[in-house]
């Protein structure tokens, strides 16, 4: 079987387009590279998404943890603490065991029966906890950022004349943005490498369609070596990260773009705030 | 010098030692009853009475390890221990990799549990990875959900999340019989495999030899079928 | 107390919990959380000197020992922790019985790899196969710090990295005009200045490890998460004490033994921040410089 044939069977594979049985025997490298890379679209579903999602909750969360009223405070704190202070390992265990015990007929609300069987599939419920999981650190981050928007920066504002919503939105919010960003990254690249745990702990993989480590697995299962499907979901990781790192770069230049070239801070690691 | 003293001494140990023959068993510990962990944290089970037993017979020194199921194969290719006495399935892929000894256990059925005895077997199935059962329900058409143990195919089953679980007969069976109707026996049971038998490694032919003679000695003297009655009760399948 | 739990079918209530709480099982159960300590009081410092090699040599005047820092550091940031735990305790076990084969065992003319096995002789086994079971534990532990600190050293490289830069100029100049050195400047100004520069990125490190040690399961030690599993699992009348599905309940107990960590990490760190900070020239320094005036 040619290389482009496998393509055309299992490239899409992990979304249940193309042959329905995997590979049994003869596994080829052309089939390992295929089959991995299409587990790969559910690395990048979870992580775009997550993403997406955890930004708009994030921001919320920073607002929340630096408000001065105690009942916002208290349940951002918590929340915060709660997702930073446990392994995601651990987080994805009990949150397929807690949505598995949700009743499975639906739950009635004000007479419409709301559907619960969904919460349970890897691709909602996995998405929840990581959507919740993100926004717990890039609230973090935010926050940090919120709090060491420069003063001057402020009293400019309060000198114009912004108030409020005018003054959050067009001075507050785009200078924490600028200065969270160097971390956000970080942040980003590390969702993305959570998204590996997905199948390992908790939500089973169904009709055999999973992640770029769950085919890794597969493979090393049933070719007993490690030591070539584990370093080929490792190159395509770096390639994403590698992806990821000139996206980010591209928004931080747009965010930056009205300091003088000599200014602009170039995208660099900031190890204090990386996960 | 000083080293040179040492590797020296350390040689000197490691052959005094060769002649006492110790044989490390790799097992998953988490198959009742073939084998599981006993509530003093020690390797319990047939497959534990049975390799006390064979070592014995075959004038080894045993010792029991643990190993995950998905890691076993390897683990085994590349040293860490020199059998496999898991409640393996002889297959032609495996087969491949390592080496079997003669079965310990007949060709057993594979079986069906579900909530309901009329279970839709072409719905979702629940297996664990990287069984011979897991791939049965893969070619069969149905929806193969796929679980890292056995205790979470048949918490998958109680919770409604999978229609049936398809696994090892023996193996099913105390948690079908004990479950006092919650679960039932679906469909008709399955044969499949060539048996269970202990793995080796293809290299290790003289060990293989050993444990094969055995194996025959305690077949026919019936040892293996008391064995088998004991842990799997009196239904199951004998020599 | 043992007497009493001698026959568990005849126990309820109270008087089985507690017998089934103190099991041998358990007894192994509350000991791994003191496998998951021994492995973060190990690697902690293992991995800071990992971390420390790959600092200074990203900032080595050798190119290619330049190139060698920053590759490691860069490779293990783009890939997923747990995909170098699932194959590198194995290649690293491979690599020392290799080379331990080529040193022991010289006149050996079978292949090492025949087929899918890999074969060394007796002698250049790690452990040697007649050791104690003991021994075997050890080792599979030394390769789990190993592997935990090959990732984490490079993360910690990247943290040592950045603080060596964010010393002031000035006063690595002063030194070099005291006639210092470069050795003596790294030695005597460089590294002990650099500590409160790394010390938000390491305590950020040290919560990072805390929260990877679930992983340790994957490389084949008998840690929390595996005892949890175990013991949590349905136990059917094979076992002296049968109970339903209780892992959810041996998995809280492991949340809560996360967020505690994490807890009291905080408030450790917290002190040690505001220790170091002293005399610095830095805000927070400047801060309690004002503050005692």
């Amino acid at each position: 079987m040619s290389c482009t044939q496998t393509i055309l069977d299992y490239g899409l594979r992990s979304i249940g387009i193309g042959e329905r049985l995997l590979p049994k025997s003869d596994f080829t490298l052309c089939q390992q590279f295929t089959l991995i890379g299409s587990g790969l679209i559910w690395n990048v579903y979870f992580g775009v998404l997550a993403l997406a999602a955890g930004f708009f909750f994030a921001n919320a969360l920073a607002l929340a943890k630096a408000s001065h009223l105690a009942w916002l405070r208290r349940p951002a704190d918590w929340f915060i603490f709660l997702f930073r202070g446990s392994p995601l390992f651990i987080q994805f265990f009990l949150a397929y065991e807690m949505l598995v015990l949700l009743p499975r007929t639906g739950i009635d609300i004000f007479g419409l029966t709301v559907a619960t069987s969904w919460l349970t599939k890897a691709w909602a419920g996995a998405l929840i906890v990581l959507f919740l999981n993100t926004a717990a650190y890039s609230a973090e981050i935010f926050h940090g950022a919120l709090m060491a928007v420069p003063k001057g920066d402020i009293e400019a504002a309060d000198a114009y004349g912004l108030t409020g919503w005018q003054k959050f939105r067009r001075i507050l919010w785009p200078t924490m943005l600028r200065l969270a960003w160097p971390s956000y990254t970080n942040e980003a690249i590390f969702l993305f490498h959570a998204t590996t745990l997905v199948f390992f702990s908790g939500f089973p993989a169904l009709r055999q369609q999973g992640d770029a480590l769950y085919y890794a697995k597969y493979f090393a299962d049933k070719t007993f070596n490690p030591f070539i499907p584990y370093p080929i979901v490792a190159g395509y990781f770096i390639a994403l990260t590698l992806v990821l790192i000139v996206i980010f770069g591209w928004v931080n230049r747009r965010l930056n773009r009205h300091l003088p070239g000599s200014m602009r801070p170039r995208l660099r690691v900031r190890p204090q705030i990386i996960r | 010098m000083k080293t040179l003293i040492l590797t020296t001494a350390a040689l000197a140990l490691s052959a005094g030692f060769a002649l006492a023959d110790t044989v490390r068993m790799g097992t998953e510990g988490a198959y009742p009853p073939y084998n599981f962990i006993n509530d003093k944290g020690e390797v319990d089970g047939y497959e534990r009475e049975l390799g006390d037993e064979l070592c014995k017979r075959a004038g080894l020194t045993c010792e029991w390890v643990t190993n995950d199921w998905d890691s076993i194969i390897p683990n085994l290719v590349s040293g860490n221990y020199d059998t496999i006495i898991a409640g393996m399935s002889i297959t032609e892929e495996r087969d491949q990799v390592i080496d079997f000894t003669q079965n310990y256990i007949p060709p057993a059925d594979s079986a069906y549990a579900a909530l309901t005895a009329d279970a839709d077997l072409k719905g979702v199935i629940a297996a664990q990875t990287g069984t011979i059962q897991a791939d049965y329900v893969a070619e069969s058409g149905a929806t193969l959900a796929e679980f890292a143990t056995l205790d979470d195919t048949l918490a998958a089953v109680k919770s409604g999340e999978a229609d049936a679980v398809f696994a090892d007969l023996d193996a099913l069976a105390a948690s079908v019989n004990e479950s006092g109707g919650a679960l039932v026996w679906a469909g008709e049971p399955v044969s499949l495999g060539g048996g269970v038998g202990m793995g080796l490694r293809e290299s290790d032919k003289e060990l293989r030899a050993k444990f094969d003679a055995v194996i025959t000695e305690m077949k026919a003297d019936g040892t293996i079928n008391t064995l088998i009655t004991k842990w799997f009760g009196p239904e199951a399948k004998t020599y | 107390m043992m007497d009493a739990c001698a026959d568990p079918s005849a126990l309820s209530g109270l008087g089985w919990l507690l017998c089934y709480l103190s099991t041998g099982k358990h007894l192994l159960f509350y000991a791994s959380f003191g496998t998951v300590l021994l492995l973060l009081a190990v690697t902690a410092p293992v991995a800071l000197g990992f971390g420390f090699m790959g600092a200074l040599a990203a900032r080595a005047r050798l190119w290619p020992v330049r190139v060698i820092g920053r590759a490691y550091t860069a490779m293990v940031r783009g890939v997923p922790d747990i995909i170098f735990f699932l194959f590198v305790p194995i290649a690293l076990d491979q690599g020392f019985e290799y080379v331990r084969h080529r040193v022991k065992c010289p006149d050996w003319t079978e292949p090492v790899r025949q087929g899918s096995d890999f074969v060394v002789c007796q002698a250049a086994k790690l452990p040697l196969s007649t050791s104690p079971q003991i021994w075997h534990e050890v080792y599979g532990f030394a390769l789990a710090v190993l592997a935990f600190a090959v990732v984490f050293g490079a993360f910690a490289a990247n943290v040592l990295a950045g603080a060596m830069q964010a010393v002031p100029r000035a006063q690595l100049e002063t030194a070099e005009a005291y006639g210092m050195t470069p050795r003596q400047v790294t030695r005597r100004i460089l590294i002990p200045q650099m500590w409160i520069f790394a010390l938000p990125g390491l305590s950020n490190l040290w919560m990072i490890l805390i929260k990877a040690t679930p992983l340790l399961f994957l490389l084949g030690v008998e840690d929390v998460v595996y005892w949890a599993r175990e013991l949590g699992s349905a136990k059917t009348q094979a076992y002296s004490y049968p109970h339903p599905d209780w892992r959810l309940w041996y998995f809280l107990a492991l949340l809560l033994f996360y967020l505690g960590m994490t807890k009291i990490s905080e408030a450790v760190l917290g002190r040690l921040t505001a220790r170091l900070a002293r005399g610095q020239a830095t805000m927070a320094g400047e801060a309690m410089r004002k503050a005692a005036a």
